[in-house]
């Protein structure tokens, strides 16, 4: 039996935890968040509260939140908030968003959750050109169960249920969903942003900002797809999330607005 | 009081409008789809909001949406469509939202859904079965009551008779108490003070308003459903006093029933009826204490014997039960809809009621 020569000094405590980015967070964070080391989702929900708080809607926000790891975080979010089942995000907040149009309601869903249960219900309120800003965090597997496949898990990509990589000809090829909503009449603004370096973020949040605007424009649904870090679920280590994601899914996924009333008036 | 001619589904509509639905969102299924027809040219006009859904499961979830946000709201199918709803049906239950379902069904054969649901978690749904467009207009309103008074979903168990139908009928305004302010309802007001709402099954609440969490959240909805049993259960009886046969039966069925015991009555049969208006709560203990006396218990229902399970729960001799339903009670096979004859019902009660046989074996 072999040992292992790490010692654990038992006598000190261990260093207290950094709490400068708590520090630093929104006040429309009330504590911290339980997800894991690497997550984008994170700093794409931050984003989502910045916005609220500088374009001054918080006291009229709404969300509706699907299922995934986001849900953790849905408890330390100071937003009034509808937790639905996977995929109905958009369904339940059309019927919101219809009985207090003044209000600013914006759903939260993972791929998963949108683009695999909830593929109908965000192509159709999309058609129907609801009020409503969908923001989904797309890390290209489902994230809360450990790791399988989604709809938009790019090809080649190693996951739980596609162990030699996502192949077409067994599972299929993943699902553009930001092209599909901005090729629908119903949609005002339609963006792809990413989390996974500075420059990317800064740009991110221009989108959410303009998704948002555009709801309180009456533009018709707005979307902000998210690509985010899933190391955990990607099985790789957690400083390796952003490159992965840079490498494997910005390919497919080109980030840029896709659609937008401004730049179609200019 | 003045009586209006009126298509059921649009009385039906006209009593949502008086009992305050603002919104209304479903899929065409007939006979389903007058209802739903009558809304998006009613609502409208009086300010609300009904949306032609891409799917019963969007349709659900709007109405839950709308229902979320503080308004009184309503979805509705049928058999088929019903059973896409249940997942959104089990989520009201679990995270106390108001629903009212609208269940214009086929037949008869939605009783299991309707009382057992179909989703997750330990919760029931309160099913009214009127037995005609009259009572469907008071229980309509009724339910938006029964709905926000126990944040729960509930079901109006129609049919096609109550959908199609021309009534004279008087929708009036129906008198019922107060209820509390919607204090859980989600405006928006409250994100940014700490103090955000939020509404899902889990109900573990924010940081700083953890609430009961899973556990004592469905305990809670548990006792619910299990308070409610006590108090809501809603039954009628005709001639069930000295009846030696009682049949059992439901909804517009039951309105055929009753016709057909009123004329054996006439020849001198001691027959009753016992409607549960009720599906669920079940009126159990009420058919417990009229089945005492009786010789006979026969149950008629437009499907293949589904609520004769609840009346062999609560009737003392169950060898005195009979079914005498069917999926469909024409003979001649067009087995579809609810065929109602009240000469063939006739037959059946006394077949069963005047054996001679039974008679002589009990006497």
């Amino acid at each position: 039996m072999t040992t292992t020569d790490i010692t654990i000094d038992t006598r000190t405590a261990p260093p207290p935890p950094s709490t400068k980015a708590a520090s630093a967070a929104p006040s429309l964070i009330l504590g911290e968040h339980s997800l894991c080391p690497g997550c984008g989702e994170p700093v794409a929900l931050r984003l989502l509260l910045e916005t609220l708080q500088e374009l001054d809607v918080v006291d009229r926000s709404i969300g509706v939140v699907g299922h995934g790891c986001y849900g953790s975080f849905v408890r330390i979010m100071d937003i009034d908030v509808l937790q639905c089942l996977h995929g109905r995000a958009p369904s339940c907040a059309t019927g919101i968003k219809r009985m207090r149009p003044e209000s600013v309601v914006f759903t939260l869903q993972g791929d998963g959750d949108m683009v695999n249960e909830g593929l109908q219900e965000v192509l159709h309120s999309a058609a129907r050109g609801e009020n409503i800003t969908c923001i989904l965090l797309n890390n290209g597997v489902f994230g809360d169960t450990g790791g399988q496949q989604t709809a938009t898990t790019v090809l080649g990509q190693r996951t739980k249920t596609s162990l030699e990589g996502r192949n077409a000809a067994d599972h299929g090829y993943p699902i553009p969903i930001a092209d599909l909503v901005a090729s629908l009449q119903g949609s005002g603004y339609v963006a792809r942003g990413a989390v996974s370096t500075p420059a990317a973020v800064a740009r991110t949040k221009r989108m959410i900002k303009r998704a948002v605007q555009s709801q309180l424009d009456g533009n018709g649904l707005s979307l902000v797809e998210i690509l985010t870090m899933c190391p955990t679920g990607w099985f790789v280590p957690a400083a390796d999330g952003a490159d992965y994601q840079g490498s494997s899914m910005e390919p497919v996924y080109p980030v840029g607005e896709l659609k937008s009333q401004e730049a179609e008036r200019a | 009081m003045t009586l209006e001619l009126l298509q059921g589904s649009v009385a039906i509509t006209r009593a949502a409008i008086a009992a305050d639905c603002r919104f209304f969102a479903g899929y065409p299924m007939s006979p389903f789809t007058p209802l739903l027809e009558a809304m998006s040219r009613e609502l409208a006009d009086t300010g609300g909001v009904c949306i032609n859904a891409e799917s019963e499961i969007e349709g659900a979830n709007m109405a839950l949406g709308a229902s979320a946000a503080g308004f009184r709201a309503a979805t509705g199918s049928c058999g088929q469509g019903i059973a896409l709803m249940q997942e959104t049906i089990a989520e009201a239950a679990l995270n106390e939202t108001p629903l009212v379902v609208f269940n214009m069904a086929r037949n008869q054969q939605d009783y299991y859904q309707c009382t057992r649901g179909g989703g997750w978690g330990d919760y029931r749904t309160i099913t009214l079965a009127p037995k005609d467009i009259t009572e469907a207009v008071e229980h309509t309103q009724l339910l938006f009551h029964l709905a926000d008074r126990y944040r729960a979903p509930v079901i109006l168990y129609g049919d096609d008779l109550l959908s199609k139908t021309q009534v004279g009928v008087d929708v009036q305004p129906l008198d019922l108490p107060d209820l509390p302010e919607k204090d859980w309802a989600l405006d928006g007001s409250a994100s940014g003070t700490g103090r955000s709402r939020q509404v899902w099954t889990f109900a573990m609440g924010k940081k700083n308003d953890p609430g009961p969490g899973p556990d004592g959240q469905w305990k809670r909805v548990a006792q619910k459903f299990a308070d409610l049993e006590q108090v809501e259960a809603r039954h009628e009886t005709v001639h069930a006093e000295d009846a030696e046969t009682l049949v059992v039966a439901f909804g517009s069925a039951a309105k055929f029933v009753e016709h057909v015991v009123e004329e054996l009555r006439e020849q001198g049969h001691k027959v009753g009826l016992f409607r549960p208006i009720t599906l669920w709560p079940f009126p159990g203990a009420a058919l417990a204490q009229v089945t005492r006396g009786v010789r006979r218990v026969l149950v008629f229902e437009i499907n293949a014997g589904q609520m004769i399970d609840d009346v062999r729960q609560w009737t003392h001799d169950r060898d005195a039960i009979e079914f005498i339903g069917g999926v469909s009670i024409d003979e001649h096979g067009l087995a579809f809809g609810p065929l109602l004859d009240a000469p063939v019902i006739a037959e059946r009660i006394l077949a069963a009621h005047s054996p001679a046989d039974v008679l002589t074996a009990r006497s």
